[in-house]
């Protein structure tokens, strides 16, 4: 065959239109294969708010409820465990003001709560998504620092938080464990998952 | 039905074939008459191996699909009924297991094959790339084969892994859900993995090495001389230093295959847990998303990039330590793609290059070798330093090849292969 007779500028727009026109339904068609990867209405469901009863949380206690599969602490923070978080200085922790959105607005202060005594925090290292131990007692020898003040240690890559999720300077997790959303629906009652606002 | 075109001397079976599909041209093409060079070493062996793993996988695999229930309630029981319940289920899921770590094994001595005699160097650039892109979907494969017995370290290996995601800027956190489709890693996440583990990417991994063996038939095969043997030729077109692959090299990678199933079968046999690095430990308890083990590493075969990850725990341009040592150990795999146009070397084999050449490349492999030990051990202020150290000079055997490999006093190069 020769390109004699052909009209090349007709052949152009054609090839031209026939591929965008292709382009688009390929895009198109991915739309469901991509969003088929979002999470189910069955797993958001089961990623509804949780309740915690803590009647029987003594101080200096921690206890763990699940919320979307990850753990959530509530810890009892006794009198001496307050003083000694808001005692911690600047220059040990990486971000001491909370200024990074790790927390909800309402969860303000170095103790990051809105009771002072009652903590919240997802219990998962913000480096790599490990759950960091619970090392309350001050001076703990395994956590590889003197003057230990509590807190929490994490054994993958050695990340340390204090006792209100705030993360100390010079370990590989970068950020203050986060607060998730939680309100008190009543005194012995904690609703995580939920707003305070929205309640 | 036979063609009466045809005279009828020419009506063999084959010859009917052959005129409807090129049967013995593509058996001549890369077996009968394949010429490859004749001084192959030990080092040659690994390519075939790889091949047999392959099949190893494949077919170990598909058996297991047959008793593995891939629920994250069932999961882990599946898997012990098949070591307990299925008769030589035990067998076909160790054939399995320790074939993982074989192919990552045979993978890694052949890659570093690639590297000693530079049969990445043109005009093998595309067999290099297509190999390396075999490599990348052997990672991708294997850590998502990893979580399928739903063990401790299967989610928690999975959790540290997905959690790479999160740490890139902006869609981080977005994108490590749709990975996993849920709010963590659960049953979904399982389920579309085993998806992909014995569909999706096994398909990926067959079609590119049809290509990786497609392209390195095109351009024939390096040697250890680093020498083209197209270049001399006999009368009838043979290269004068090439043998047939088959039978030559048929019959010399047999012997290749019996010391290697020798090996295999003693690990299967005796060792099917490879002393805690084939089959990690805390694999034998289910998985809990509520209780991280005391020690997290990846299966052996990651440790030396995880060890790259972790040795960046300081921020720098900005940018914060956790997205630098993502980013860090992704530049350790992707500067492997463009090593073909890094080498400026006038040579292709170490044997003939100068004494930097050498001294980078055995630093190289030490450095992987220390990278690889230290990823699996828990991390300590010395050894992050070392990690450090050995991250350095990883990097440094590719970013400054482009200067030492074109400065470097090279040796002159024979004309016909040594042996």
């Amino acid at each position: 065959m020769t390109d004699s007779g052909v009209n090349k500028g007709r052949r152009r727009f054609l090839v031209g239109a026939t591929s965008v026109v292709g382009a688009a339904g390929a895009v198109g068609v991915a739309v469901p294969f991509l969003s088929s990867w979002q999470p189910s209405a069955r797993a958001r469901a089961a990623g509804a708010p949780v309740k915690a009863d803590i009647s029987k949380l003594e101080p200096g206690q921690r206890m763990t409820v699940e919320w979307r599969g990850r753990p959530v602490w509530v810890l009892y923070r006794t009198p001496e465990m307050i003083e000694r978080t808001e005692a911690l200085g600047g220059e040990l922790l990486a971000d001491p003001g909370s200024e990074e959105p790790q927390q909800p607005g309402y969860a303000g202060g170095p103790l990051r709560a809105i009771r002072p005594e009652i903590g919240v925090l997802i219990g998962i290292c913000t480096h790599l998504g490990c759950s960091p131990l619970f090392k309350p007692d001050p001076g703990a020898d395994d956590v590889g620092v003197a003057d230990w003040p509590g807190g929490f240690f994490c054994p993958c890559h050695g990340s340390r938080f204090d006792l209100a999720g705030r993360v100390f300077a010079n370990v590989p997790a970068p950020l203050n464990l986060e607060v998730p959303p939680y309100r008190f629906e009543s005194d012995d009652v904690i609703v995580v998952g939920e707003d305070e606002e929205t309640a | 039905m036979a063609n009466p075109d045809k005279p009828k001397a020419e009506r063999g079976v084959m010859r009917w074939v052959d005129d409807r599909f090129p049967a013995t041209q593509m058996w001549q093409e890369h077996l009968s008459k394949y010429y490859a060079p004749k001084n192959f070493n030990f080092w040659y062996f690994f390519g075939s191996l790889a091949l047999l793993v392959l099949v190893n996988q494949i077919l170990t695999g598909i058996w297991l699909t047959m008793s593995f229930n891939p629920s994250a309630e069932g999961a882990f029981a599946s898997v012990e009924y098949i070591m307990r319940d299925v008769e030589w289920g035990w067998l076909i899921r160790y054939m399995h297991s320790t074939g993982a770590s074989a192919f990552f094994v045979v993978v890694y001595l052949h890659m570093f094959r690639g590297l000693l005699y530079g049969s990445y160097k043109a005009p093998r650039e595309l067999v290099w790339i297509f190999g390396m892109a075999i490599y990348l979907a052997l990672m991708a494969e294997a850590f998502m084969g990893y979580l399928l017995p739903w063990g401790q370290m299967s989610y928690w290996g999975a959790q540290v892994i997905i959690s790479l995601f999160s740490a890139i800027p902006g869609i981080g956190p977005d994108l490590a859900q749709w990975v996993r489709g849920d709010y963590l890693i659960s049953g979904i996440t399982l389920n579309r993995f085993f998806a992909l583990h014995v569909v999706a990417l096994p398909i990926v991994i067959l079609a590119l090495v049809v290509l990786h063996i497609i392209a390195l038939h095109e351009v024939g095969s390096n040697n250890p001389d680093g020498i083209d043997i197209k270049a001399r030729k006999d009368e009838s077109g043979k290269p004068l230093d090439g043998i047939p692959f088959h039978p030559y090299y048929t019959v010399k990678d047999i012997v290749g295959v019996a010391v290697f199933l020798f090996v295999f079968c003693a690990v299967i046999f005796y060792f099917p847990e490879g002393g805690g690095y084939f089959l990690e430990k805390p694999n034998f308890e289910p998985a809990n998303p509520l209780k991280t083990p005391d020690h997290i590493a990846p299966v052996w075969y990651f440790t030396p990039f995880y060890a790259i990850l972790r040795a960046i725990n300081f921020s720098l341009f900005g940018l914060d330590a956790k997205f630098l040592g993502v980013v860090c150990m992704g530049a350790a795999i992707a500067v492997l793609f463009v090593l073909p146009w890094l080498d400026r070397s006038p040579v292709r084999s170490i044997r003939y290059k100068g004494w930097v050449s050498k001294l980078m490349l055995t630093l190289f492999a030490l450095s992987f070798i220390v990278l690889g030990v230290l990823g699996v051990l828990p991390p300590t202020a010395a050894r992050t330093v070392l990690a450090q150290l050995c991250t350095v000079l990883y990097f440094a055997f590719f970013l400054l090849m482009p200067f030492y490999s074109r400065w470097e006093k090279t040796k002159p190069v024979p004309e016909r292969v040594t042996g």
